[in-house]
């Protein structure tokens, strides 16, 4: 079985929520958009206090190429524009809709009919999906077009699917495959189309056998398109790990981009996205959030819109438990701890996780023992111990030597330390000031 | 509640992997090589084991609260216990007390506590202390019991060992010396003289397979050193018969404890796999060379102790190849 070549590490699964059917999240009374809820620069709001919205109404405009529009979810009422405390603990501006019925802009195609055929050529599918605000939902939020629109000079030769779903706990992906399939897969041929190449890959990792044979079967209608199974292995959804696993190709060190290689990748809930994005003229405002935890009395999928205060999600899977010790905006392995339950649902949240306060604190640290076990499990071929101990002592010259940049911060050295050193802290700090520094000298040139 | 929830980076989640598993990991790797060394020379065995054991902890515990006046007090964690049994596995097990515990002295005291403890130290502290009574103590370190002696100590009958045979061997220039060697499959059992938990090969294959079956080594570092000593003993024994063959190198002296458990010492040994194998294949040979060409019949810690020596310099040198890193033609 096919999987990445250097490092990794398999964290306990505990996919809870797995084969729980995607339920309808209800309406939020108000809802909340954050301005950034992808890379690049933030959105800029077209609507005003007081103004009438429905459901797919474009309430903010791209603030340049690397950004994305952001449509209402909600039909409403705009209350006001302010800030809000999002996923990144940052106090950030956002826009507020009280929520009024549920309207929906006429030109969305609101039936549950399979649009297979598309006349769009390459130009107008890209166009389709910038306009429609789609970003990468796995969790980084790249503005989908922008990897759709390669760099002069880089010429595509295959589409990769992550559906890896490699960090535990989410099972979002999983599910959205098991109903969404041929959607998935038509999305698949537009981006094909987009990008001009017969190919594309679905990776999915081992423990989603059901996903595997159902996307496996439905691919025989779309040529080109191939189901390829995966070992599971953390961080196989980090996307040069995912290249190398499915065409055995390694994208180079930092600024290369995975196009470099010929690969497109897009998250399969980008998939979705884009498919009805193109086919049924539906603006990015939903998506599907796995909502878990232990000692969560009923672990749960759910389809919800955007601006959804995670609260709400959390009370209809039986409320916060009595001994949560931390909220997590993502997986265990590189989800943000949330400093409140208020924050909305954004285009990358693909979950909420709840731990409790044994799982929620950190071991206390003891000397490094030089076990290398760091080295082994970092899947960039880096020296974590070496990196965090020159970045605690701010030694960034010979940080940037040892390649502190290629670090994609997954976590797998810290997750694997047995002394429980805070390895990815310190090299979070190093990897920030270094990039700083470039970014400072290729400024000054 | 609701309002003092715990906000830290990601990872959230950890193995559970902690540095007493690897530890007591190792302990229970040592514990087939124990029985065999308490199975050939009973009493001995036991007294020099809990001697040197009760001495590095005892020594740690008092660095600890007199010396270093540290609050967190590190004797549990497994190491000083692991040096404890190293060290005792280094020793003859007819060695006077005494000598045990100025051996558990210099290790945790020399070799370990004054570079900082754990983590810290740049040579095997269980090496240190074994070569310092080597260098100390000429006699009572290289005269070792017949096995089969279960209730004497420090009376029991001594004799040659492989390694004295070899070096006897070379030093007439006669091979014909060399017969007098056990029998392959007494020397894989442990039905030979020698250091007491280095002579049954086999209890320490059994606890090296366990090490590397759990993860708490590599392959890189034992198979390096044992697939280097068996080519380079296997070339010289082909060129002139009075260099021991190598099977008998392998199984003699201490080979696979230096090897397995030796070598294998996570803060002394290099970090990367490519650096692992250089640093292998360097003892391994080095081993050799001692064994033939040096004035001591073994070779074995000398080898690894100077390429601790040379464990920094092998970490700067060798990098894991890094991801996407291009191939330099």
């Amino acid at each position: 079985m096919k999987t990445f070549r250097i490092g990794g590490v398999h964290p306990a699964e505990n996919k809870l929520s797995a084969g729980k059917p995607i339920v309808v999240a209800e309406l939020p009374k108000q809802a909340v958009f954050p301005l950034s809820q992808h890379i690049g620069a933030p959105a800029v709001a077209c609507v005003a206090k007081g103004d009438v919205v429905k459901v797919g109404t474009k309430i903010a405009e791209a603030g340049g190429f690397v950004s994305a529009p952001i449509f209402s979810s909600v039909s409403g009422k705009v209350n006001k524009i302010d800030s809000i405390v999002d996923a990144s603990g940052y106090r950030k501006p956002a826009i507020f809709i009280d929520v009024q019925g549920d309207e929906w802009e006429e030109t969305i195609d609101r039936s549950e009919t399979l649009v297979k055929e598309c006349d769009l050529d390459a130009k107008a599918i890209v166009e389709k999906i910038k306009n429609a605000g789609v970003v990468g939902m796995g969790g980084a939020c790249f503005p989908c077009h922008v990897k759709l629109s390669p760099p002069p000079g880089m010429v595509p030769t295959c589409v990769i699917v992550n559906a890896v779903e490699c960090e535990p706990y989410l099972t979002a992906d999983h599910q959205l495959m098991l109903e969404h399939p041929e959607e998935i897969l038509v999305g698949v041929q537009l981006v094909m189309k987009a990008v001009n190449v017969t190919k594309g890959y679905i990776g999915i990792e081992n423990n989603k056998l059901d996903a595997i044979k159902l996307m496996t079967e439905k691919a025989v209608q779309f040529p080109g398109i191939e189901v390829v199974p995966l070992k599971v292995k953390y961080p196989q959804g980090g996307e040069k790990q995912l290249i190398d696993a499915v065409i055995g190709r390694q994208v180079p060190a930092p600024p290369a981009l995975p196009v470099s290689v010929g690969a497109i990748l897009q998250n399969v809930g980008t998939m979705y996205a884009i498919y009805q994005a193109v086919m049924k003229n539906k603006p990015l405002f939903e998506r599907v959030v796995t909502v878990t935890g232990k000692s969560l009395a009923n672990p749960q999928n759910f389809l919800a819109r955007m601006g959804t205060p995670m609260q709400q999600l959390i009370d209809a899977c039986g409320g916060l438990p009595e001994d949560t010790g931390k909220v997590i905006g993502g997986g265990p392995m590189m989800g943000k701890a949330l400093m409140n339950t208020e924050v909305p649902i954004c285009k990358g949240s693909s979950g909420v996780l709840i731990m409790n306060m044994t799982e929620a604190k950190r071991a206390e640290a003891d000397p490094c023992i030089r076990c290398a076990k760091c080295v082994s499990a970092c899947p960039m071929g880096l020296e974590p111990y070496l990196l965090s101990t020159c970045s605690a002592k701010a030694d960034w010259e010979r940080v940037e030597k040892e390649d502190i940049v290629s670090c994609i911060e997954c976590g797998s050295c810290q997750f694997t330390c047995p002394s429980h050193r805070p390895l990815l802290d310190m090299i979070r700090l190093g990897k920030s000031t270094v990039m700083g520094i470039i970014r400072a000298r290729s400024a000054k040139k | 509640m609701a309002n003092k929830l715990i906000v830290s980076l990601s990872p959230h989640v950890h193995s559970g992997d902690s540095v007493q598993k690897n530890m007591y990991g190792v302990i229970i790797a040592l514990v087939p090589a124990l029985l065999a060394s308490l199975a050939f020379f009973g009493l001995g065995a036991a007294v020099v084991t809990l001697t040197s054991v009760a001495a590095c902890v005892f020594f740690e515990w008092a660095i600890t609260k007199f010396i270093l006046k540290r609050e967190k007090m590190t004797i549990l964690d497994g190491s000083a216990i692991l040096t404890g049994l190293l060290l005792a596995f280094n020793l003859p097990s007819n060695i006077p007390m005494w000598i045990i515990v100025i051996g558990a002295l210099v290790a945790i005291g020399i070799g370990k506590m004054t570079f900082g403890g754990l983590g810290c130290n740049p040579f095997n502290p269980a090496l240190v202390g074994r070569i310092f009574l080597l260098i100390s103590f000429p006699v009572q370190m290289t005269t070792w019991p017949v096995p089969g002696q279960l209730t004497s100590y420090l009376d029991a009958e001594t004799a040659a060992t492989p390694l004295s045979i070899m070096s006897q061997a070379l030093k007439s220039g006669d091979a014909s010396i060399l017969s007098q060697l056990p029998q392959s499959m007494d020397m894989l059992v442990g039905q030979t003289g020698g250091s007491m938990g280095e002579i049954s090969a086999i209890a320490l294959l059994l606890g090296g397979a366990f090490l590397i079956w759990k993860k708490i080594i590599t392959w890189h570092i034992p198979v390096s050193i044992i697939a280097t000593v068996f080519v380079l003993s296997g070339l010289m024994n082909l060129a002139n018969p009075v260099f021991a063959g190598p099977v008998s190198q392998l199984l003699s002296g201490g080979l696979m404890l230096g090897a397995i458990f030796m070598a294998t010492d996570y803060v002394t040994s290099p970090m990367s796999h490519k650096g692992q194998l250089i640093y292998g294949v360097a003892i391994g040979f080095l081993t050799v060379v001692i064994r033939s060409f040096g004035a001591y019949p073994e070779g074995m810690s000398f080898a690894i102790f100077i390429m601790n020596a040379f464990t920094p310099l092998i970490n700067t040198y060798c990098k894991p190849k890094r991801f996407g890193e291009v191939v330099k033609k």
